[in-house]
């Protein structure tokens, strides 16, 4: 009785632990308890193009700002020979590449990997403008601008619905003259920008320049889209300065605040910069881990996670096998199912993975009984033990090798796998038959040859699963689980599946008599 | 129904193998005496030492270069048995029941060469037949005499007798008779037939083959309804001195009769079958708790078999056997 409390405060204990453990990483962490659970990200590339001079060679790019609501996951400077710093000022992040002599066409890397969170966090809106600046316009251009802002402000409540009215009579397909005076059909986007924010100056409403990239996937060569953001009184507003739609578009990334240079070369010419998109998707789970607010997450940082991909994927196979052994034990001592060998059927189903299942039990029945075959033969021989076992084990290599040829010749590639099945599992599987068959009599090599089968095939099916396969990984804890499961099961002394068909005759008889 | 309700066989009181591993064999039996019963030799010495009658050992083989010397061992003898003295469930015994020369014959008539024999020993000797494929070594033993009382009730083999022992207290009883489905060997689930002994008395009770109740004896038609196990006095007080002779306390004794020497220990089992419950028609559930109440043993095996045979006598069913075989014949 002692034992068997100490046994269920460890048992109780352990799932506790675990259980813990798979809360915080879910509701804490962020973990997905389900694979389903994918995210976009994406990719973006600025390759910045210039030509060196001879000179020493400054490079200053612009770099998204770091904002809660879209996760910056890494970012990659790639220029050969260039000396690279990140520099911090009031305007933003910029890249500076920098190298004492260059000549001739240089290319710079900035890459970006970047996803939206579902995290709602408002923008903080720290940086109030100062009073803005009147512009300079020439007495037409003056008239005209006084002409459309009184037209706007006549249709409009407040500085937001002003704001977008301005933009849309600047947009207007039937250009009224004002309009035309002001601008004209090949003005370029910073014109058209640089414009909206003069004429909101002259109504008193401070305005800058936002340059963002709408995210769309297979992108190349693109370039920065501008948009205009004014200051209300109270926050910023952004606006489209195409539409005069106001918010933060979808898929929309921005780049950089104010009229900051996006790129400044120095001691170099025809600079450029053009920005190429890659759209994926990757499960939650990656993204939590890479989230920087986890890394130091000592669950994290003390886990498989930190191991090197190779190793994980090993992990990977490892972390299965607890679920293969749970099936085993269920089998044996709730079923009653005999297996030949208790932990045979885990190393079948772990080559039935590799195998695919159809084509891993057609080749596992076919090694097994032309191995059977053989060794009847070799029993007639008068070989001693290990000599036989070891042939046994050569044969099977050579059934492999002749299953592998064959299929080449007719073109069936799945066979090929066949090397996946481990051998010295299978010469024993081949010598314990070979015997079972002799001692018990071919019934008894059916019911236990059946018994690993079908338990390899339910462990394959189980370790398989997608749901599973995630859980196992991303959750090791579950292993923990796992064991109190057996800790209890090895307490299980009630009848198995099978007894109470082996002890069916029994209550019948006690009918009769009873 | 396909299967029993197991609300019904736990009322019955069948141990299943998960119960049994359990509460039986891991609480009774420490693992360190397990080689007293899993080496038939030390089985044998030690009940020689006890002065209990074994089958008589004509010689032992310990190594492959040994396998030559086998002739000559069997060069004196024109029947005897082949063990492995650490096999298990029966596996790798041959019997060699008459000779010519150089030819043997086992008991179904088969014949067989000093070579075919020799390969049967060096296979013993490689591990084929002993648990968990170790090296083992070969023992030769006498004959067992078929005691004439079973010459209707078995074919081609010896029956023999497994009784279970609970703390040195005989609690069930089953004959094991062999027939031609079993190949001549006293092995249930190959077809021998299993008998349940009725405690009290000796006398049988219910018969199955195949886990299937029958009447008589497949191959010599013969009815169990008169079979008596011969020298029961003599054979529930050998059972119990296994006990003081290994120290297990869930102990399968197998006994076998032999025409001349009477009762003969052949074998001490520390995990046997459930199977005896199904010949018996009965749970051992019962009977265990009974001993387990039991405050202290006594150390006498023959006051422990009077025991048993007092509270475990199923005299009340005897002619159940009869009643069921008439309602039987009546269909």
């Amino acid at each position: 009785m002692q034992t068997r409390l100490t046994l269920y405060i460890l048992v109780f204990l352990i799932l506790g632990t675990a259980s813990g453990m798979i809360l915080y990483k879910h509701l804490v962490l962020g973990f997905p308890l389900l694979p389903d659970d994918k995210k976009l990200v994406w990719t973006i590339e600025a390759r910045i193009d210039f030509i060196a001079q001879g000179d020493p060679v400054i490079v200053s790019f612009a770099l998204p700002p770091k904002n809660p609501n879209t996760i910056l996951l890494e970012e990659d400077f790639a220029s050969p020979d260039y000396g690279f710093s990140e520099l911090t000022t009031p305007d933003g992040r910029r890249a500076q590449w920098s190298k004492r002599t260059a000549t001739g066409p240089q290319i710079a890397y900035y890459r970006l990997a970047a996803y939206k969170t579902d995290r709602i966090e408002a923008t903080p809106s720290s940086d109030i403008p100062s009073a803005p600046v009147k512009p300079e316009f020439d007495e037409a251009q003056q008239t005209a601008a006084t002409t459309l802002l009184d037209q706007a402000r006549s249709k409009s409540a407040n500085t937001e619905i002003f704001t977008r009215e301005l933009i849309k009579s600047l947009n207007s397909q039937s250009p009224t003259q004002n309009t035309s005076l002001l601008i004209n059909d090949q003005a370029r986007a910073d014109d058209k920008t640089n414009l909206v924010i003069n004429l909101l100056a002259l109504e008193n409403i401070s305005a800058r320049i936002v340059r963002g990239l709408y995210l769309e996937g297979g992108r190349r060569r693109q370039s920065l889209t501008n948009f205009i953001e004014i200051h209300d009184g109270t926050q910023w507003l952004l606006f489209d300065q195409d539409t005069g739609n106001s918010g933060l578009p979808e898929n929309f990334l921005i780049w950089q605040h104010g009229d900051q240079s996006l790129l400044d070369v120095i001691g170099g010419k025809n600079s450029r910069v053009s920005f190429s998109i890659i759209e994926n998707t990757q499960s939650s789970r990656n993204l939590v881990l890479h989230d920087n607010k986890n890394k130091n997450a000592a669950l994290i940082d003390f886990s498989i996670y930190s191991l090197p991909i190779e190793q994980q994927n090993a992990f990977k196979m490892i972390l299965l096998l607890p679920i293969g052994a749970l099936i085993v034990v269920i089998m044996r001592l709730v079923i009653g199912l005999r297996t030949s060998g208790t932990f045979m059927p885990i190393l079948i189903a772990l080559a039935l993975i590799q195998t695919t299942l159809l084509t891993g039990i057609i080749m596992f029945l076919i090694v097994v009984s032309t191995g059977l075959l053989i060794r009847f033969y070799l029993s007639r021989l008068n070989l001693l033990f290990v000599a036989r076992i070891s042939a046994v084990i050569i044969v099977v290599i050579a059934i492999m090798a002749s299953i592998s040829i064959i299929s080449n010749k007719l073109g069936l590639s799945q066979a090929l796998t066949v090397t996946f099945f481990p051998l010295i599992i299978l010469a024993w599987t081949i010598e314990r038959m070979s015997v079972l068959w002799e001692e018990d009599g071919p019934r008894e090599v059916f019911i236990q040859g059946s018994g690993s089968l079908i338990t390899a095939v339910i462990a394959y099916l189980f370790m398989t699963n997608r749901i599973v396969e995630y859980l196992t990984f991303n959750f090791p804890e579950l292993m923990l689980i796992n064991l109190a499961f057996i800790l209890i099961l090895g307490q299980y002394t009630g009848y198995r599946l099978s007894e109470l068909y082996r002890f069916k005759s029994l209550e019948r008889r006690h009918h009769v008599s009873g | 129904m396909f299967l029993a309700s197991a609300r019904k066989l736990r009322s019955f009181g069948i141990i299943g193998m998960n119960q049994r591993n359990f509460g039986l064999i891991s609480k009774y039996n420490p693992r360190h005496l397990y080689p007293l019963v899993d080496d038939k030799l030390k089985t044998k010495l030690l009940a020689q030492k006890a002065g209990i009658t074994v089958p008589k050992l004509l010689g032992t083989l310990d190594y492959q270069h040994d396998v030559r010397k086998l002739g000559e061992i069997l060069a004196a003898y024109n029947q005897f048995v082949i063990k492995p003295v650490q096999g298990s469930g029966g596996k790798g015994i041959l019997v060699i029941s008459e000779r010519d020369h150089n030819l043997y014959f086992k008991p179904s008539g088969d014949m067989i060469s000093l070579e075919e024999i020799e390969r049967h020993v060096s296979n013993i000797l490689s591990g084929l037949h002993s648990l968990g494929g170790k090296p083992d070594s070969v023992m030769i033993e006498s004959l067992i005499q078929l005691d004439p009382v079973f010459s209707d009730y078995s074919y081609e083999g010896i029956p023999d007798l497994r009784v279970i022992v609970l703390k040195g207290y005989p609690i069930m009883a089953m004959l094991r008779l062999t027939t031609h489905a079993s190949d001549g060997k006293a092995n249930l689930h190959q077809g021998a037939v299993g008998v349940g002994i009725d405690m009290g008395t000796g006398a049988a009770l219910h018969a199955v083959q195949f886990g299937e109740p029958v009447q008589h004896h497949p191959d010599t038609r013969k009815t169990f309804a008169e079979l008596v196990v011969p020298h029961w006095e003599k054979l529930l007080p050998l059972a119990a001195a296994c006990y003081e002779m290994t120290g297990l306390g869930y102990l399968g004794v197998d006994i076998v009769l032999d025409r001349d020497l009477g009762p003969m220990i052949i074998e001490l089992n520390a995990r046997p079958g459930l199977s005896i419950q199904v010949a018996n028609c009965a749970g051992l559930a019962p009977r265990v708790t009974v001993i387990e109440a039991l405050k202290n043993i006594d150390p006498d095996p023959a006051s422990r078999a009077d025991f048993s045979k007092n509270n475990f006598s199923t005299n009340l069913r005897t002619p159940l056997l009869r009643q069921e075989r008439t309602r039987s014949s009546d269909l």
